[in-house]
Formats: structure tokens, sequence, C-alpha cells
């Protein structure tokens, strides 16, 4: 095992993908040349050339359509949005290209294809840059949608959705970049649409995805204080979604507490909280606590975008309220 | 381009029927365009088109039994029924669709053509487009993008004048024509063609396609054409001017290409009377397979969603 950054296993995961199968190719904004805008794809030019690492033009539906036609053609590129944010540009290359080809071509055409981008807020950059629409994604049958929370899981999910024959929205929030953790040095994969327990406890079940995972693990250390013992399930991929996994810690601990660290109204925290409602209702001691932003656009300002962020004591707070523990 | 022609003749006849639904674009006027160009391709080729797309596919050969069935939404159809008259889709003859959101096939086709050279091989990608299109962001995009990269893709506008009810002249800032534009975004290979000769289009499209397998990037040619009927079925066209269309159905390939071969004397009328009889017996059996295909079974609504 050796210790790396968040941003460093996505690198690995790249490499080792194109080091493993000539069909797969970078595509994005700004991805060679300049390195990256997040410098996940660093040196990658110099080493696999142009014609694997291509700098695309600020075209984004031109070039995730293109992801799209060369996945159909059978190769497997890796496109890069330099926000999740932008990814509006492209939606309907995503949503009524990539998600629907292969449904309106009843099955003759696939699109292995993964589109990666840094999401999220908390770094000021404002309204249009800190949103996170892998949530809407994720309603989009014929889309994948993962969002991994440490660099074990992010090099794990990248390779499988690499090698995945369907086209994977890879969400990265960006405050994850420099998180660190342990990974293996043999290649692995971590397969998509399997939830993890990233904590194991008995009182309550918190559910999460992404950067809500480092919150959630914090809220749990907290609760661990007072004597409260919490399990952390790391939904990893928020379609497929992993219910069976969160359904059996809730059933287990009696109570749950859904984060959502984006907009509440309609947001996907609302469905993982109505479907543990749904299957579990019988196992529960309370209804089923939610955490999520605000539902507002996100302020420039440092102590205003921080106000809209979940932060541990809302969980804590939470908790408390719904089922006095 | 009697096979389009009769074929088409049915759907719409099948549409008034209800045995075909949802919506039906016909390409009754312009089938010289698909026929020229399409003719000019190799196997390895892509086609990539918008919802007006049935004379594509037969142009391309795809059969016109499962066209008509997927018309009437069977499971024989190309697509099982799944995609109807503007998704029609054939994997092994490189016809990647039909695509029903305006524009919304040019990025697709970059893809396509991409993947040919990222290949090296001489394959070309066309990418047919009608007038309306042109308005779209993702035009100007995928022709810088092409022309960037050099991408070995054919742009093929289809001028019918109209994008829907809208003359052009009252959409469009740049004039009646369309292919000097080509030329701003690094595209030097354009060429203007009267949509309504085959001959000239399969010249042209010859042109090009030798351009482009020859390494020099993208090529575009406009060709100028009009649709003898409305938009869709739903439409009673009353934005134009029947004098309008009587202009153009006077040049309407069907008839002046016949007259052109007997004139040559390259077949008599006895040979042109045998040839239509042939695709009016196919477009009868088109239309008996369909009817005879039954509809999906239930459970081909959960699939084909993931590969």
């Amino acid at each position: 095992m050796t210790e790396i950054t968040f941003r460093q296993a996505l690198q690995r995961g790249l490499r080792e993908a194109l080091d493993a199968d000539p069909n797969v190719f970078l595509m994005g904004e700004d991805i060679g040349k300049y390195d990256g805008a997040y410098a996940v794809t660093q040196g990658l030019l110099e080493k696999y050339g142009p014609d694997r690492v291509r700098d695309t033009p600020i075209s984004e539906a031109a070039f995730v359509g293109a992801g799209v036609g060369a996945a159909v053609a059978g190769l497997r590129p890796v496109v890069e949005l330099m926000s999740m944010s932008f990814s509006l540009v492209a939606s309907d290359q995503i949503v009524n290209m990539a998600a629907k080809i292969r449904y309106m071509s009843g099955g003759q055409l696939k699109v292995p294809m993964v589109l990666r981008a840094p999401t999220g807020g908390g770094v000021q950059l404002a309204a249009t840059h800190s949103q996170s629409f892998e949530n809407w994604y994720a309603s989009v049958p014929g889309l994948k949608v993962v969002t991994p929370s440490t660099p074990y899981d992010a090099l794990g999910l990248l390779r499988s959705s690499i090698e995945d024959d369907n086209p994977v929205v890879f969400a990265e929030n960006a405050l994850l970049y420099a998180t660190k953790g342990d990974v293996p040095d043999e290649e692995y994969r971590v397969p998509i649409g399997v939830a993890d327990v990233k904590r194991t406890g008995t009182d309550i079940t918190l559910v999460g995805w992404a950067h809500g995972i480092v919150t959630l693990m914090a809220a749990a250390e907290k609760l661990a204080e007072t004597g409260v013992s919490a399990e952390v399930v790391d939904l990893r991929s928020l379609r497929p979604l992993d219910m069976e996994t969160v359904t059996e810690s809730v059933e287990k601990t009696g109570r749950a507490l859904v984060l959502d660290e984006n907009w509440r109204t309609a947001g996907f925290g609302a469905e993982v909280a109505a479907e543990i409602g749904y299957r579990s209702s019988d196992y529960l001691d309370g209804p089923v606590a939610r955490v999520s932003g605000t539902d507002t656009p996100s302020p420039y300002s440092r102590p205003l975008e921080q106000l809209g962020i979940p932060q541990v004591p809302w969980v804590i707070d939470e908790i408390e309220k719904t089922y006095g523990i | 381009m009697y096979l389009i022609r009769q074929f088409e003749e049915a759907c719409g006849e099948m549409y008034t029927r209800g045995q075909v639904r949802g919506f039906l674009h016909l390409y009754i006027g312009e089938e010289a365009i698909a026929v020229g160009a399409i003719s000019q391709l190799l196997p390895h080729d892509y086609i990539v088109t918008h919802y007006r797309d049935h004379g594509h596919a037969l142009a391309r050969g795809l059969d016109p039994n499962r066209a008509m069935a997927e018309l009437f939404g069977r499971i024989d159809g190309l697509s099982k029924g799944k995609g109807g008259s503007m998704h029609l889709f054939d994997a092994e003859k490189g016809f990647i669709g039909g695509h029903a959101i305006v524009g919304g096939q040019f990025p697709l086709a970059a893809g396509l053509a991409l993947s040919h050279q990222y290949r090296k091989s001489d394959g070309v990608c066309v990418v047919f487009f009608g007038d309306g299109s042109t308005n779209q962001g993702t035009y100007h995009e995928v022709m810088n993008l092409a022309a960037v990269w050099k991408l070995p893709i054919l742009f093929f506008l289809e001028n019918n004048l109209y994008g829907m009810g809208s003359r052009f002249d009252r959409v469009r800032g740049g004039g009646e024509d369309f292919y000097p534009g080509a030329a701003t975004y690094g595209i030097d290979q354009t060429a203007v063609v009267d949509g309504m000769d085959v001959m000239a289009v399969q010249e042209a499209t010859k042109l090009a396609l030798e351009s482009i397998r020859s390494g020099n990037g993208p090529a575009f040619i406009e060709a100028k054409t009009f649709r003898f009927q409305g938009h869709s079925m739903a439409d009673p066209v009353k934005y134009r001017d029947r004098s309008e269309t009587e202009v153009w159905e006077a040049r309407d390939p069907l008839k002046t290409f016949p007259r052109d071969l007997l004139d040559q004397g390259l077949f008599t009328e006895a040979e042109l009377e045998e040839i239509r009889c042939g695709v009016d017996a196919e477009v009868a059996a088109a239309v008996k397979f369909a009817e005879d295909s039954p509809f999906p079974p239930d459970e081909e609504l959960f699939t084909d969603i993931y590969a």
C-alpha cells in the first residue's frame, strides 16, 4: 500500500488505462499542454502524445459529442470537462445522445465513454462554478454516475468506468483532490454500483457520497464521543444505486440520516431518503433525517458560502432533533 | 430514387391510416441528394443524419422491410420499434442515425470521423443536415473542431430553404448561400450543387471525398433543394406559396432523371417500367412485412438501456 492523493489516484488510473488499451484516449480543455486545470492529467501529453491526449477548443457540446461518436465507433474516450457546471453546455449530447443512442438503436450501438469533471462548491468560485449536476444526471436512464470519496475508490472506480461499455459521468469533488489515502500497489478495480460501509456502527446509519463522506466520517467521530455508534455508508455511485447495502445497514441500526451537499429540493438525497422510508419504515425509530445544502445559489463571499454547505454540527443537530440521541 | 419516393408515399398513406404514428417527416423532392451522395461512399464510411432520414437509410441499402417495420413500431424494425421514423440505425452499414434534436448530430459525426483518423483508416463520416440546423451552436463548433483536427468529415447541407415554417431569410443574416461560410472555419474544400440533379450531386461528392481521403481534412457541400410536402404530416404548409413549390416540382428528379436516361438512350421506357414495377412490389412487400410483424413484447421496454 502507498499513500497518495485523490488527484494522484486519478492520474494513476488514467495512466494504467492508457497503458492497458490502445483504444483509450483522453480529450478535454487544456488537459495537455497546460497539464489540466486541476493537474490530473499533468505530464500525460508528454508520455502518450497528442493523439491520445487531445486538447480541445472551448466547445463542450462538440467535444463531449465527439466522445460519444468515438465511443460508438469502438474507442474508449475519457473526456474531461473543466467543471461539472460546464456540462450544461453539453447536456444535450449527454442526455439525448450518450444516454439514448443504445436504446434508440434497439441495442445495436454502445457508448463506452467516461465523462470526468470536477464538481461541488466550497472554494469561492461563486454560483455558476460550484454546482453538482451529477445529481441531475443520476435521473437519466442510460447513464451511470460515479461519485468516489477516497483515493482508493477514485482509482478503482475510474478503471471500472473506463472499462464499462456504458457512458459514465465520473464526478470528482474538487475538495477531494488533495485528500490522501492508501491504495494497493498492484492494479485493482472497484465495481460500479456497490456501496461501501466506510465505518461500522450500531446506532444510526449515515448515508452520503463523495465529499459528503468526509463530513459524515467527522460527524461519526464526534458522535462516538457521546457514545453514539454511527455506521457510514458511502454510495460510491448514484446510478446504479445500491439500496441493498443501505437497507441492510438501516435495518440493523434502526435510524438513518442522508447527507446531500447539494440543493435540497428534488436533490438526490431526497431520492435516497424516500427509498429508505419506503423499504424500511418498519425498522425505523423515526423519520429519515435529512441534511442538505441550502436551496440557494453559491455566493462568492467565504462566510456566506460556508453558511450554505453542510457542516458536522448540522449532522449532529439533525440526529438529535430527529431521534433524540 | 424511385424506391425512396414510393416508400415514402407508402409511409404517408400508412400515417393517414394510423399505422405510422408520432412525427413523420417526408424527404419527397430531395431524393437526388441522398442517392447521389451515398452512392459514392465505401462500406466502412459512416453516415449520420437528421430526422428526415428515410432517404439516406434506403440509399445506404438499409432493408426497406425493417425500416417500414420500425415506422410501424414493430419488433422486426431496425431498432425493434424503439426508435421510430426519426431514429433509423443500422450499425452494420455504418448508418449511425437518424437524430431528432436539430444540430445534435454534428458532434457525433465528429467523433465517428475522429475514430477513422485515430485508427489511420481512410474512412469518412458524412453528416447530412438542413439549413435550419446551421443556426445551432453545434454546427459552428464542429466545423471548427473538424478543421482544427483535420477530421475526415463531409458536411452535407441539404438546403431546402425552410426550417420547418421559417424560410432561411427570416432566420439568417448571412445571405442565401451557406457554403462560403465554411471557409471562415478553415474548410477550403467547398462546393454548391443543384440538389435536384443526382449526377451533379454524385460528382460533387466524389470530388469532396477524394479530397478528404487524401488527408486534406473536412469538406463542405451545399445542395439546393426543396421538400415538396410539409415539414411533417402535421404541417398544413401555410407559410409558403403553392407557386414556389410548383417551380421546384417541375424539376422533380423523379421526372427529370428518367427523361435524361431515355434521351441519352441509356434505358428504354420498357426497362424503366420494369424497374418501377419491381420497386412497387418491394414497397408493397415492406408494408406487408411491417403489418405482419408483431409489436415488441413488454420486456423490450426495459432492454437496451445498458450494454
